[in-house]
């Protein structure tokens, strides 16, 4: 499970300031279940996700994640997620296996344990014809399956994506939106960024509209199409949105 | 700080640091190329030519000197010396290497030598060229040779011995050992290329262990791992480490064997007709490496912490560039004469140690300075350790932006 309580980030730019990044952040997230967090870029999405993940301290409020803190257990909570983004790249110069097994032992796992699971996630994933190729010279479908084994490899029961099918093409946006749906029929809980309201519609158990740094409004799709009277997910994101993007371009 | 994680960073970061051309360049190639290419290779050609100019028969002009035939007959007579006919444009001549030297005799030259008056012979020559020193050494040995002679016959007139010009001798005499000799004349250039490639070693692994991997959004993959930040930064500190030991190693092994290679042409004898013995005992370059050991662990910290700052490998390297002055500078002051260790310069990080591995190869070893230079090394590295550490906790700079 996922729980935030209040989560802020603040950065001090030398010619901007404060920057107030994400703002009182607090949402659930339920195992079995697909939270969906909406924004446009600069939103506060990677920066909530990271502070989820612990890459990034929160500057305000926590987090509970797998039972663990996120200030306090950073590292367990670590232990518990599988952070992936367009961001998280591959080594270049380790193998595809070596680039799994590498994260495998990072998260504690033994040589036995280790071994099956690389086994079990390279037959799920198809993985077994490029497990010895270097990761700079795979495509960018088999690079993203290599990622997607890294983040499973220690069977973690929180997922974070941040943005994960950006900037791929249709296929390989597919194979991540399957194994996202796939990650939730497992009964892990799952957090994941876009901006692409297709998606949102398509996996979301519950939505979460993020707008400069605060959570605007949240809920299953349903829920808020009957609260804005909107069918469309993106008529929905606009109203939720509109009043307080014109009141910060004003 | 979890041994077993600091193990796996440190396995990981080999495996694709020795998977990288660019490392075995850096960290094999050139160490392993440059000393026996500098030294052996250069001294080889700089022989090469200099054998060729002695070869040459010089082309040399005299001017004046119709009045003094003995001296012109003597000056034809040489075999090393090609006498070709006077023209005004001679200074030209030398300056665009057509001719290598001229000399002037002057006007009634052999009938003052017969009176006694002592007059000048000018011999004209193209200074920082070898074929036109050579030339006007000739000359120069010829009419040295002729006035000896000049004053025997005179000697000889007046019955007087020759010693009454040298009534004694002085020499000097050298009492160094001869590989003291060689490590007195060496020693500084030694110390000053083990620290540099110390350095240069460790540079490129820091640069890429850091910047390269925000480059490539590796750092976030990583820091999503439960990996503690100090266990990473100390498994990549190893890494960079090890790289400018290899580094250093591979530069005292290639220095080593260059030396003794060199040390059979003999050609560095600076003239005193002594051998220089140039090798490196064995004892020398273990304390040599002990020395450099400290140092290396300073570079290595200060440069992941440098690097770390980066956000490309672009910028990582603009900001290195002014270390390795920072570097060079006080290696190159060890080198220059006068600038011995005293207690205050034991103490300057670099310097120090240059000086230090000065005395060793040249047999000395003062082992107050060691210590004291070794301790104060350690002490600098592991704050430079403590400042990295401290780095990869900040968020400022592992996501700046």
């Amino acid at each position: 499970m996922i729980e935030a309580r209040g989560l802020c980030k603040r950065f001090q730019d030398k010619k901007r300031g404060e920057i107030r990044a994400v703002e009182g952040v607090s949402f659930r997230c339920l195992p079995g279940q697909i939270y969906g967090l909406l924004g446009a870029n600069g939103a506060g999405k990677t920066t909530t996700l990271r502070m989820l993940a612990t890459i990034l301290e929160p500057t305000d409020g926590t987090a509970i994640v797998a039972g663990y803190d996120i200030v306090e257990q950073p590292e367990k909570v670590r232990a518990n997620v599988g952070f992936l983004s367009t961001a998280t790249a591959l080594y270049p110069r380790l193998t595809a296996q070596e680039m799994v097994e590498y994260f495998g032992r990072l998260n504690g796992l033994d040589e036995a344990t280790l071994k099956r699971r690389i086994d079990e996630i390279f037959g799920r994933l198809d993985m077994d014809g490029f497990r010895d190729r270097r990761c700079d010279k795979l495509s960018t479908g088999m690079k993203q399956k290599v990622s997607i084994a890294r983040t499973l490899v220690h069977d973690p029961p929180v997922m974070i994506f941040d943005e994960p099918t950006l900037g791929l093409d249709v296929m390989t946006a597919r194979t991540i939106v399957e194994f996202i749906r796939e990650c939730r029929n497992r009964g892990k809980t799952v957090i994941f960024s876009t901006h692409v309201m297709s998606e949102v519609e398509k996996l979301c158990d519950n939505i979460g509209i993020i707008h400069d740094g605060k959570l605007l409004a949240e809920g299953p799709l349903r829920e808020l199409r009957a609260k804005y009277g909107e069918q469309d997910l993106e008529e929905i994101f606009v109203k939720v949105v509109g009043p307080h993007h014109v009141a910060v371009e004003a | 700080m979890n041994a077993r994680n600091v193990g796996f960073v440190y396995r990981k970061e080999l495996t694709e640091w020795l998977r990288d051309r660019r490392t075995l360049i850096s960290t094999v190639v050139i160490p392993l190329l440059a000393f026996p290419l500098m030294m052996v290779g250069f001294s080889a050609l700089a022989i090469m030519l200099v054998g060729q100019a002695k070869k040459e028969t010089p082309k040399v002009m005299v001017l004046g000197g119709e009045d003094s035939p003995a001296v012109l007959e003597g000056l034809h007579k040489l075999d090393n010396l090609e006498i070709v006919p006077s023209t005004p444009n001679w200074k030209e001549m030398i300056s665009n290497k057509e001719i290598r030297a001229a000399v002037a005799i002057p006007d009634g030259f052999q009938a003052a030598l017969a009176t006694g008056e002592a007059k000048t012979v000018l011999i004209y020559f193209y200074e920082g060229e070898l074929k036109s020193s050579f030339g006007a050494d000739r000359i120069e040995k010829f009419f040295k040779d002729y006035r000896d002679r000049v004053v025997r016959d005179r000697l000889a007139a007046k019955n007087l011995p020759e010693t009454i010009l040298k009534p004694f001798e002085v020499k000097q005499q050298n009492v160094a050992p001869p590989e003291k000799v060689g490590g007195a004349a060496f020693g500084g250039f030694i110390g000053y290329m083990v620290i540099l490639l110390c350095m240069t070693g460790a540079m490129y692994p820091a640069i890429d262990l850091t910047a390269g991997e925000k480059e490539r959004g590796t750092m976030e993959t990583i820091l999503s791992s439960p990996l503690a930040r100090l266990d990473l930064v100390l498994g990549k500190f190893l890494l960079v480490l090890s790289a400018s030991l290899a580094t250093a190693t591979l530069s005292v092994i290639s220095m080593g064997s260059s030396f003794s290679i060199l040390g059979k042409f003999h050609a560095f004898s600076g003239g005193q007709g002594a051998d220089l013995h140039l090798q490196i005992g064995v004892k020398s370059a273990a304390a040599v490496f002990l020395m450099a050991l400290p140092l290396a662990v300073l570079f290595s910290a200060l440069l992941l912490t440098i690097a770390l700052f980066a956000k490309s490998h672009k910028e990582a390297q603009s900001y290195l560039t002014p270390m390795t002055f920072a570097v060079v500078i006080p290696a190159v002051a060890s080198l220059m004469p006068g600038i011995e260790l005293s207690p205050k310069l034991a103490v300057i990080p670099i310097l120090n140690t240059s000086l230090i591995c000065k005395e060793i190869v040249g047999g000395t070893y003062h082992w107050n300075y060691i210590a004291l230079i070794f301790l104060s090394t350690c002490v600098y590295a592991a704050a430079a350790l403590f400042l990295a550490t401290k780095m990869f906790q900040r968020e400022s700079v592992l996501f700046r932006s």
